[in-house]
């Protein structure tokens, strides 16, 4: 099936990702052109088939419930683009 | 003989006898980095200085009597996608430029624990998506039998490391066919094992229900060695599996009697190389004159595997993908300009009363992130998210993802049906030797399409590895697959080992300067 440019902007925002007008072109050519290869998918009968996520099935695996160390707060912050001493810095999510 | 010429196992023996120290073999590999990488382009980083603070050590404990752990001495390079607290991990992506984990990844305590030396850090596609190597933020590597060739990919950083003899041994990863296809381009041994078998803890994610470790190595037995070091259950991994681990150069040298080896009707179709044909059948008619029955068998759902690998490794991937956010690690857009930008978003549809524009216009934290993973990461990586990101969405999700998950029950099915009636299955890796630099950058699908062999062995989970079987006629290296089904590494090992017993494809080395 072909995508329009509407589509790909809005799976762009989904994605968390910005584009240029140029790669929106590209982009939509080339999702377009890989989906239709993927679209060969909907020939094989697939009826009463269990869906694979995982190529070996380990099922419940259980941890003992014991406390263990944690990554420290200082190592867990170390590579932070912006931090103060306690935190991750973002821009305001709240009061615009 | 120089110490470099050895095979891992060669140079442990050297090591153990006292007729080499471990610090005299990382300098000789230090050396041979320094004159070959240049035209190769295979490390990221090299760490001359601690590779020879630890090989001191060894030959420190070597000489008090201490205990050595199995890989005592051994340079190995790895790939830049398994967390090394030690220094960076990019996945060669300007995301993670920066980025020291604060862990070591399970495989990499793994062979520090070995008491292995590590030199360096490997270059790759971005976040391991590719085939060509091309992906690298940083740098192209180059085949070392023809620099105006691919190595592969993803791990072609850790193929052509060895191939051109600047490391005895490196890892590699493999989601869906990154360890063997550089490994069959680059004419070097490479064996991506059972899922599971490995741990993926500090493995930097990329398709999590199909990415495996590997090992990489110029013969069948430095890459069973390695791989003693690399299997196991990792508790910090709930998909790692719990059987034990077997001595796999244990039972190296024992032939498989009766080997029933299958070959797939359907690999050797239309847009097989017909060089890469011929090899491929003279290794398999190789195993019948060491006494193997051969048998035709069908894989019938192995056409839909590309397209069913392109669904499900994209739509974990952009799930993967979401931590890189510019928030907590990684790479993070320049504030000022991005809320410069927004305001004059703001302004120009205030200007133009465009109210529904408005009401749509990105927050400040959205466009962080946005802004963030756009400046991050390069075009595959880019692409991959939003194929991904389009097939989980609500009103594709059942057509594409779900379908996907079924068919992939269907391939694995029929491995399951097919190893009832053979031991081991032979074929080609790719369909064609290394192709050249920037030959398939503008056209994905083509880059995809290369896949073809060795996606449906990351489906299904099952062990599989690529040996040197043959050269081109332009002198570029061909490999044979061997697969073999789920945690039956020691017979994977074992055919391909009688194999190399009795061929010398693996001896053969490009020229270097």
């Amino acid at each position: 099936m072909s995508l329009t440019r509407q589509d790909v902007e809005k799976v762009a925002l989904l994605a968390r990702l910005q584009l240029t007008d140029d790669e929106l072109a590209v982009m939509t050519e080339q999702l377009t052109q890989i989906v239709g290869y993927v679209d060969q998918l909907a020939e094989v009968d697939t009826d009463g088939v269990e869906p694979m996520a995982h190529a070996v099935e380990v099922a419940n695996v259980f941890a003992d419930d014991e406390v263990r160390p944690s990554l420290p707060r200082e190592a867990a912050l170390a590579n932070a683009p912006r931090r103060n001493d306690r935190g991750y810095l973002v821009p305001a999510v709240l009061g615009e | 003989m120089s110490l470099a010429e050895l095979t891992a196992s060669e140079l442990l023996d050297s090591l153990a006898t006292g007729d080499a120290t471990a610090v005299e073999a990382t300098q000789e590999y230090l050396a041979l980095i320094e004159q070959r990488d240049g035209a190769i382009g295979a490390f990221l980083r090299v760490d001359a200085e601690s590779a020879l603070a630890q090989a001191a050590e060894v030959d420190r404990k070597r000489a008090a009597g201490e205990e050595l752990g199995p890989l005592a001495g051994l340079p190995i390079a790895v790939k830049d996608v398994l967390c090394d607290s030690a220094g960076t991990t990019t996945c060669a992506s300007r995301m993670l430029e920066t980025f020291r984990p604060p862990y070591d990844a399970t495989v990499v305590a793994n062979l520090k624990t070995a008491d292995a030396v590590l030199i360096g850090r490997l270059n790759m596609d971005e976040f391991a998506m590719g085939g060509s190597t091309e992906n690298s933020a940083y740098q192209l590597t180059r085949n070392p039998w023809d620099v105006a060739c691919t190595p592969g990919g993803s791990s072609g950083g850790s193929a052509a490391c060895v191939a051109a003899g600047m490391a005895p041994l490196a890892i590699g990863t493999d989601t869906g066919g990154s360890i063997r296809q550089p490994a069959g381009l680059c004419g070097v041994v490479g064996l991506k094992p059972t899922y599971g078998r490995v741990s993926r803890y500090g493995l930097v994610a990329f398709a999590s229900s199909l990415d495996q470790v590997g090992p990489m190595a110029r013969t069948v037995r430095d890459a069973a060695l390695l791989l003693e070091t690399l299997a196991g259950h990792d508790p910090r991994d709930a998909t790692s599996l719990e059987a034990p681990v077997p001595q796999y150069t244990a039972t190296l040298e024992k032939p498989l009697e009766g080997l029933r080896l299958g070959v797939v009707k359907e690999h050797f179709g239309p847009g097989l190389d017909g060089e890469v044909e011929s090899a491929v059948r003279a290794a398999i008619a190789q195993y019948e004159s060491m006494g193997a029955t051969v048998r035709e068998i069908s894989l019938p759902h192995s056409k839909y595997a590309v397209a069913t690998y392109y669904v499900i490794a994209p739509s974990e991937a952009s799930s993967n993908l979401a931590r890189y956010d510019g928030a907590h690690y990684g790479y993070r857009t320049d504030q000022a300009a991005m809320v410069a930008e927004l305001a004059a978003e703001r302004k120009a549809l205030a200007e133009a009363g465009d109210e529904a524009g408005l009401a749509q216009l990105d927050t400040a934290l959205v466009r962080m992130y946005r802004r963030s993973r756009a400046e991050g990461f390069g075009p595959e990586v880019k692409r991959r998210i939003m194929l991904g990101t389009y097939a989980l969405s609500a009103g594709y999700y059942d057509a594409y993802y779900l379908k996907a998950l079924k068919v992939r029950r269907l391939i694995r099915q029929d491995f399951d049906q097919a190893f009832e009636e053979v031991d081991l299955i032979a074929g080609p890796v790719t369909a064609a030797p290394a192709f050249k630099l920037g030959a398939m950058v503008d056209d994905p699908l083509a880059m995809y399409l290369v896949d073809l062999y060795t996606v449906s062995a990351n489906l299904a989970g099952l062990p599989g590895i690529s040996i040197p079987c043959g050269f081109s006629q332009g002198g570029l290296p061909i490999g044979l697959q061997l697969l073999a089904p789920p945690l039956e590494e020691a017979r994977l090992l074992r055919g391909a080992h009688m194999y190399q017993q009795t061929t010398d494809w693996h001896q053969r080395r490009p020229a270097m300067n």
